[in-house]
């Protein structure tokens, strides 16, 4: 062992926030299994809720304070990382579309305020088929994080939120942080903000309420650990195994709804990962096999979280 | 720096993009573009990147690359003659002093030479524009002194680009580029001067990224390749798309790698709706008949905050 570590903090060995519950005021801790079953409409067992990602990839990216996946990678101009990512807008999307399309399904798009700058017949393609716009921050090089200025980090909030609102024409009132990288003030922001979902905590598979200081704001599930960069960038799995573990995911949530009430299946996607000609077959088969259950609700979020609150009453 | 390179403009892969038809009711044009290359075992340091993983002389890296010419290609040439399929060679122009005998058995069969560089251990970045322009002329010249073929493509050695890459290649004569990744069908380029095509080539298809990178089984690979080209297939149908094999001879060429490749490489070739094409002659029916509509059809980007 090293005998030149340097000394610890005298309250290193403190534990003010040792009690029940979380070391913190943001929510309360809550079991899932203890929870009041859900009811969704028409008795549905499962929300289906898709989550494709439109994202925006400066060419000079700063990375501050770290590269989100997807980041340029090469020295400057990194064209083939720009491109690539590029390609979920321009190409990558309009095959989900379709595929989503085959079964009345409509997600609730995450989308970097810079793209609907960039390419408002996309954004005017997603409002015209009923899509609910999330705000998915202002691009893939503006992250929320500690370092920023609350001002600044409000502003960049404020911004995203108006330029959203005037593409899509709707409130807009999901947000997810670009990389789901938050400060600490984030939540406080876009409480003030109006905003009433945010899908950065991977921290259950259904809603729950957290405290801002202008009133509440819901957690979204939006898992990362299921979700097409996960799986088939990170891990490397075959596009096989994307399918079989979307398919497992379901399966299993269909199975607890039948005595634990209504569960939420959410997909997230980024369209220049699931798009590639190669990978939209496992999409498809996946959508297929839930879709063929009974008991399917296809939903946006905002649709999602307006039945879950109505079931808490 | 630019946050966009501002290379291409805004046109969605929906029903309002112009329609593609290929010749003789090709759903696919299909083009293989092997990497021809010579990494050099001391080249001089550019400051923007290392040309080895480890200090000169790198000896695993530089055979590993070295045998791509001396076995690997060669296997791989085989494969494609059995399949009737061209390639393009993607060419670290070099290799035509370095190792004519290569270059034969390329032109022997028909095949098209578009330009990597000179050598894949020379990077762009950095480069001023009278060195790049030096660069690409010594493309042009090597090219026609050795084959006796107008330099038409360009694919930038290693993917390394200076901002005016793309404005010279134009301006010097070149009718289309590999180096964009935005794409399964071809687009206009926007650039300073000329008219120039970019070919989607493909980085997902690239035995690089898959053996390297995505670290995938041999078998995997061909499966990956039919399911790129069965979807694209399907899609040709309404519109013409381009499916490319990009190919390193060191990685596809070794032994057991092969037959995986053979397998997919004869099931595409093998379909009857396939446009068997070169990478100059995708460009060329491209840019005669579909440019200008792709160039009316795209919308302006918006500058973003």
């Amino acid at each position: 062992m090293s005998t030149n570590a340097k000394p610890l903090p005298a309250d290193y060995l403190d534990y003010p926030l040792r009690r029940y519950g979380m070391d913190h005021e943001r929510y309360d801790w809550s079991m899932l299994p203890d929870r009041k079953p859900v009811a969704w409409p028409s008795q549905a067992r499962v929300a289906l809720w898709v989550v494709p990602a439109l994202e925006w990839f400066p060419l000079n990216m700063a990375g501050v304070p770290f590269k989100p996946p997807g980041a340029m990678q090469t020295a400057y101009p990194d064209l083939r990382h720009y491109t690539l990512r590029d390609y979920g807008n321009r190409v990558g999307i309009f095959r989900i579309m379709k595929a989503l399309e085959k079964h009345g399904i409509r997600p609730t798009v995450a989308v970097n305020a810079a793209v609907a700058v960039r390419y408002p017949s996309l954004i005017k393609e997603c409002t015209q088929r009923g899509w609910e716009i999330m705000a998915n921050g202002l691009d893939m090089d503006h992250l929320h994080h500690g370092g920023l200025a609350v001002d600044d980090e409000k502003k960049l909030i404020d911004t995203t939120l108006d330029i959203l609102r005037q593409a899509s024409g709707q409130a807009v009132r999901g947000w997810l942080s670009p990389a789901k990288s938050e400060s600490a003030a984030t939540l406080d922001l876009l409480g003030a903000a109006g905003f009433d979902y945010v899908c950065d905590w991977v921290n259950d598979d259904m809603p729950y309420a957290m405290r801002t200081a202008s009133g509440p704001i819901h957690a979204m599930p939006h898992p990362i650990d299921i979700d097409d960069h996960t799986i088939l960038v990170q891990n490397h799995h075959t596009e096989d195994d994307f399918r079989d573990q979307l398919c497992d995911q379901f399966d299993l949530l269909y199975k607890e709804s039948a005595t634990a009430g209504g569960r939420i299946m959410a997909i997230s996607l980024h369209p220049w990962v699931i798009g590639q000609p190669y990978r939209m077959r496992a999409l498809e088969e996946a959508l297929a096999h839930i879709m063929r259950h009974p008991g399917v609700w296809a939903a946006t979020g905002s649709e999602i979280l307006d039945a879950w609150k109505a079931s808490q009453v | 720096m630019k946050r966009d390179p501002a290379l291409y403009d805004y046109l969605p892969y929906n029903a309002q993009r112009p329609v593609i038809k290929w010749p003789n009711g090709a759903r696919v044009a299909f083009w293989v573009a092997p990497n021809v290359e010579f990494y050099e075992l001391n080249p001089p340091r550019n400051p923007a990147r290392a040309p080895w993983a480890r200090p000169a002389p790198d000896v695993l890296n530089y055979s590993y690359r070295d045998y791509g010419n001396r076995a690997g290609f060669w296997r791989m040439l085989e494969a494609m003659k059995r399949c009737n399929v061209r390639g393009s060679v993607s060419l670290n122009v070099a290799v035509c002093e370095h190792h004519p005998e290569v270059i034969k058995a390329c032109a022997d069969n028909g095949w098209e030479f578009y330009s990597h560089g000179t050598y894949n251990t020379r990077y762009l970045m950095g480069m001023s524009e009278a060195e790049e322009r030096a660069v690409i002329q010594d493309s042009i010249d090597t090219i026609k002194k050795h084959t006796g073929q107008k330099l038409d493509g360009w694919l930038a050695p290693a993917l390394t680009y200076t901002p005016n890459t793309m404005d010279l290649v134009a301006e010097m004569g070149l009718t289309y580029i590999c180096d964009l990744f935005h794409d399964d069908q071809p687009g206009p380029v926007k650039v300073k001067q000329g008219r120039l095509t970019s070919v989607p080539y493909s980085l997902e298809m690239n035995d690089t990224i898959v053996y390297n990178v995505n670290l995938v089984q041999p078998r995997r690979y061909a499966d990956i390749l039919k399911r790129q080209f069965d979807r694209l297939y399907e899609e040709g149908e309404q519109s013409g798309t381009v499916m490319c094999i990009p190919l390193h001879p060191y990685l596809v060429g070794q032994p057991y790698r092969m037959a995986a490749f053979e397998e997919a490489l004869s099931y595409i070739a093998g379909h009857d709706k396939v446009w068997l094409a070169t990478g100059r002659e995708i460009a060329q029916y491209f840019n005669e008949h579909y440019f200008d509509a792709f160039t009316a059809a795209a919308q302006p980007v918006g500058e973003a905050p």
